[in-house]
């Protein structure tokens, strides 16, 4: 399988590649279009704000590509909010591929950012949480966040809820870092490499 | 629900895992990545790594090994010692580490934790803050240069303007290590932690003194610290991290199984 994650140069890209490497795949990190349109699955790994990595893709000329790619593609943390149509972090347009917003958490009075581990509730039947329940605990660290929506798969309670993982069509995404998550995290990793759409 | 972290704490010197009494006395405890693997393997939530050496050298560290932890473990974890810039921070980020440490640049140079947060994002800047018990003047006061005994010494800052200066310029985590209790095993220093938690809205870890279970379930119920950070009581297998866990559990506080 030829995996892509998207170099966004953005922080966790060496992790993510570990984490899939442990899984038994090499993926290629590239911002080359040519190399994440012929891809059978893409990875869009993100830390940082909102509105330089959206800057990063722009530079790179990579949103039409990512937009049209019909193969499944996985976002991570800022990467899952950089799929959203807008982010408040920055004011700053994104892929529009799943609908939804990236707003400043509202933690009722808890503190932030919200880092740490912390539970799923209400998960979907989607081929990416085969396995998941709500005793399983997904490692955390961001301030936005995207409201629950339909296009939510599992949802986070942390002062309010917050959708952690999205997906519509081909596309997905987790809040939460797998990569960092343990097990449970490899779990989700490999439901993607497994999925066919 | 979020739970309370446990984190291990490794200093590094030339690449060993070490281990001294008050910060001092250095003693190897063993090497960086079997270590880091075991405890990733025994349900540590996170890790954090301490170059004890690179602030009070002034010499530019070899850090791959932190590509070499990043290679092997699925938990988030933390490096600490001698950033002194962004370019440092980012090489550290880009071999694999979720979060960087600092703490004598930044009482030398505020100013970084700012240029850190714009940069890398509040997520990633955790700032390490070693805080000394003043019986003269009955002050708590922040140290620097604690790597090196020789060179340790008292800054301008009490340490509850440091932690409300250090959030203001954009922490996105604070680490008090209360160096009174450093190593000594009598437990966390309550009343500190307790002062400092009414002021830092930021996520609190606890550092220094843990010696027995009892010690966390205190750290975690009186002072409401999202995370205690012990060394000696784990690399000695004093307490092993399951069972500290299940009695977290037993004792009704957060924890991830």
């Amino acid at each position: 399988m030829q995996l892509v994650i998207v170099d966004t140069g953005c922080a966790n890209i060496s992790s993510v590649y570990f984490a899939v490497r442990r899984l038994g795949v090499e993926a290629t990190i590239s911002r080359d279009a040519r190399f994440i349109k012929a891809a059978d699955k893409v990875i869009l790994p993100g830390v940082g704000t909102a509105h330089n990595a959206m800057a990063q893709l722009q530079q790179a000329d990579l949103i039409a590509t990512l937009q049209g790619l019909q193969q499944p593609l996985l976002g991570i943390c800022l990467g899952m909010q950089m799929l959203t149509s807008h982010s408040m972090e920055g004011d700053v347009p994104c892929l529009n591929l799943i609908p939804g917003e990236v707003l400043p958490m509202q933690s009722a009075g808890l503190r932030l950012p919200h880092m740490g581990w912390n539970t799923l509730h209400s998960i979907g039947s989607h081929p990416l949480l085969k396995g998941f329940s709500d005793s399983d605990y997904l490692y955390f660290v961001h301030s936005f966040a995207v409201a629950p929506s339909l296009h939510s798969l599992a949802i986070c309670h942390y002062g309010n809820d917050f959708a952690a993982v999205i997906g519509k069509d081909n596309v997905v995404g987790a809040q939460f870092h797998p990569e960092r998550s343990g097990k449970t995290g490899a779990r989700l990793l490999q439901n993607f490499l497994e999925w066919q759409l | 629900m979020l739970a309370k972290r446990l984190i291990p704490c490794l200093d590094v010197r030339d690449g060993k895992v070490v281990k001294g009494v008050q910060f001092r006395n250095h003693e190897i405890i063993g090497d960086i990545v079997p270590l880091a693997q075991r405890y990733a393997e025994a349900g540590a939530d996170e890790l954090v790594f301490y170059d004890i050496t690179a602030s009070s050298d002034g010499r530019v560290v070899d850090k791959s090994w932190v590509r070499r932890i990043a290679e092997v473990i699925d938990i988030p974890f933390c490096v600490a010692g001698g950033i002194k810039s962004v370019a440092d921070a980012g090489k550290i980020l880009e071999m694999g580490a979720d979060k960087v440490s600092v703490n004598s640049p930044a009482l030398a140079r505020p100013e970084l934790i700012s240029e850190l947060n714009h940069i890398f994002g509040q997520q990633c800047v955790v700032v390490g803050i070693d805080s000394f018990f003043d019986v003269a003047s009955g002050q708590y006061q922040v140290y620097q240069f604690t790597g090196d005994e020789n060179r340790t010494q008292k800054t301008r800052w009490l340490t509850r303007d440091w932690v409300a200066e250090v959030q203001a310029r954009g922490a996105g985590e604070i680490v008090l290590n209360c160096m009174n209790q450093d190593g000594v095993r009598q437990g966390y220093d309550i009343a500190q932690l307790t002062s400092i938690r009414d002021i830092c809205k930021v996520p609190l870890i606890a550092s220094g003194g843990a010696g027995t279970m009892a010690h966390f379930t205190e750290v975690f119920t009186k002072a409401d610290v999202d995370g205690a950070l012990a060394a000696s009581v784990f690399h000695k297998g004093i307490i092993e991290i399951a069972a500290l866990k299940a009695k977290l559990i037993t004792d009704g506080i957060s924890i991830r199984p």
